[in-house]
């Protein structure tokens, strides 16, 4: 499997990463490097093998809906790129 | 100072030999003076370390110090810190003062009293096997600064080596603590996954994410793995099973023991150093009475190519929540929402960061599902049935730790299929969620050579012991690299 520099804009997208354009056609080179050294996989015989999400098979535990966390708005927000009267900022995205 | 054991340490301190103010003035003199040549710190913290370490003398002089209270330790900058910078080497976190501490941030620094001398340098969201895509630039190996540390975890094992910390942190998802520490001379262990929190520690890739340590000992290891093990409520995948006494347990004959060694592992693809280093410690082992067998992984051989698909769609979704509205890098150049998703995360993440979330998208996206992803997990299912087969007949499993010896700056960075490669002999542990430990058997040309222990579930207690008997017989973990 081997992907055009087109198709790694379209995944770029899709991650919504604004890619370099100088750097577009060396990603789709090692992505194709990539995917060949993977497609190893596809000659291993898993018919009847169920896939492994979780090394000890556990599942998440459940916790009683129960209020435990104090209100840190502030100290979770100092950080924040932008924010006004506790709200994070960004652009206009409604007309 | 620098060249004592923990245990010396405690010991040093608990005869009032020096106080934890001046055994961490010591660090912080050396790490001021000496980690300009090595680049292993990215954030020093000595107010921290000295108010700690002022109130672990305290702790000492009541009585109340436990084994590791007043000795200091560095932390990958992996670990979420309250009030302190939390990069994890990227553009993206280069402003983040984390408003929390990581639960083993808590067990190492609050509970047990160890100071905090700095957060260390680390590959870019630990994804890299040299520490060269750091945003804070590339980790000196110690042993020869023309050479890489190792990676992820390469802040953190070069400043142990070079005794700028007694011990440090580290992570490894697929090799991060194994492969730096068999770089450096090491001993470096990952536990069984879910043995140590997750919560506070920067996400990659999460079914094969595990905290652990790195040291000049497996007794070392021990005591510090020790105090940052446990079930934690705050990380819903962390173990609710009591830990075993991992120091108590380092006194154990190792005779009878039966060690594996996978055939697929001695195959062609170690260099000359590593195969004559490995081979030496296989016929040290032998005198202290261990039985070792040949086993077969069958499997093993397609851990990469799983690797690099689990982890690349595991981490594509963890880094989707840097958007550049609630923390983290933001463009200043966005016109509306997609593009200040878009220019935030092409500005903040460097390149093999952006190679990984490409493929991780690729991979989960509709059409490629079935092939890529779901067949991946088939196989990780194969790869851990390999192991619970292998661990019928066999107490451990012995391999390489590393293909070669630490390689120079640049040697793979333009070839990630080469730099993946490199991981060959570690990834399989963090697929099916296995403890295993690196540690040094021997040098070529000056440089460190380490071999692999693989554990059973839960039996990181017999994987240090075994460590240690070895380290008991053999002095090749007590050199330490000229200069430093």
């Amino acid at each position: 499997m081997s992907l055009t520099p087109e198709q790694v804009q379209q995944v770029a997208h899709l991650a919504r990463l604004e890619l370099n354009a100088e750097m577009v056609p060396t990603y789709a080179q090692q992505i194709s490097n990539i995917l060949a050294m993977v497609d190893q996989l596809s000659a291993a015989d898993t018919q009847g093998v169920s896939p492994m999400a979780h090394p000890l098979g556990l599942t998440q535990r459940l916790r009683p809906d129960v209020v435990t966390e104090p209100n840190r708005r502030e100290a979770y927000q100092a950080h924040a790129p932008a924010v006004e009267d506790g709200l994070f900022l960004v652009p206009k995205v409604i007309e | 100072m620098h060249t004592l054991s923990l245990n010396e340490l405690a010991a040093g301190l608990k005869a009032r030999k020096f106080s934890s103010r001046e055994l961490t003035q010591h660090y912080l003199t050396r790490i001021a003076e000496r980690d300009g040549a090595l680049n292993s710190y990215v954030t020093v913290t000595p107010e921290i370390a000295l108010a700690q370490a002022d109130a672990a003398d305290a702790r000492l002089a009541r009585g109340e110090a436990g084994a590791l209270t007043g000795i200091p330790l560095a932390q990958k900058d992996i670990f979420c810190t309250e009030g302190v910078r939390t990069a994890c080497g990227s553009k993206m976190l280069d402003k983040f003062i984390a408003p929390y501490d990581a639960t083993i941030v808590k067990k190492l620094h609050a509970e047990a009293g160890m100071p905090l001398l700095g957060k260390l340098n680390m590959d870019e969201f630990a994804m890299g096997s040299s520490n060269e895509t750091s945003f804070y630039g590339p980790v000196k190996n110690p042993w020869d600064l023309g050479r890489v540390p190792g990676g992820s975890s390469g802040g953190s094992v070069a400043c142990v080596a070079a005794g700028l910390a007694p011990v440090a942190t580290a992570t490894d998802t697929g090799g991060s603590i194994r492969q730096p520490a068999a770089f450096t001379n090491l001993t470096g262990i990952k536990p069984t996954y879910g043995r140590v929190s997750r919560y506070g520690m920067i996400a990659f890739a999460s079914s094969l994410d595990q905290a652990g340590v790195v040291a000049r000992s497996a007794e070392d290891a021990a005591l510090v793995l020790q105090a940052m093990s446990g079930f934690d409520p705050l990380d819903s995948t962390s173990l609710e099973r009591p830990v075993d006494d991992l120091v108590a347990g380092l006194g154990a004959s190792i005779k009878g023991l039966k060690i594996g060694l996978p055939k697929e592992y001695f195959a062609d693809g170690m260099s000359a150093a590593v195969r004559a280093g490995v081979e030496s410690a296989i016929a040290q082992l032998k005198t202290l009475g261990v039985e070792f067998r040949e086993i077969s992984l069958p499997n093993a051989p397609l851990s990469v190519p799983t690797y690099y698909v689990v982890a690349p769609a595991e981490a594509s979704s963890n880094l989707a929540r840097f958007d550049g509205v609630r923390y983290g890098h933001r463009s200043v150049e966005a016109r509306n929402l997609e593009e200040l998703y878009k220019k935030s995360r092409g500005e903040g993440f460097g390149a093999e960061v952006q190679r990984r979330i490409m493929i991780g998208t690729y991979v989960l996206s509709h059409g490629y599902y079935d092939a890529y992803y779901l067949q991946a997990q088939k196989v990780r299912k194969l790869i851990y049935e390999d192991f619970k087969r292998a661990y019928t007949e066999v107490d451990l499993i012995l391999a390489p730790s590393t293909t070669d010896v630490a390689f120079p700056f640049g040697d793979k960075s333009d070839d990630p299929v080469a730099m993946y490669l490199n991981d060959i002999y570690t990834i399989a542990a963090n697929l099916a969620g296995i403890p295993a430990m690196s540690l040094p058997c021997g040098f070529s040309e000056g440089l460190p050579v380490g071999f692999q222990l693989m554990g059973n579930y839960f039996d990181e207690g017999r994987l240090l012991n075994v460590a240690h008997q070895f380290q008991l017989a053999t002095d090749f973990h007590r050199a330490t690299p000229k200069g430093f």
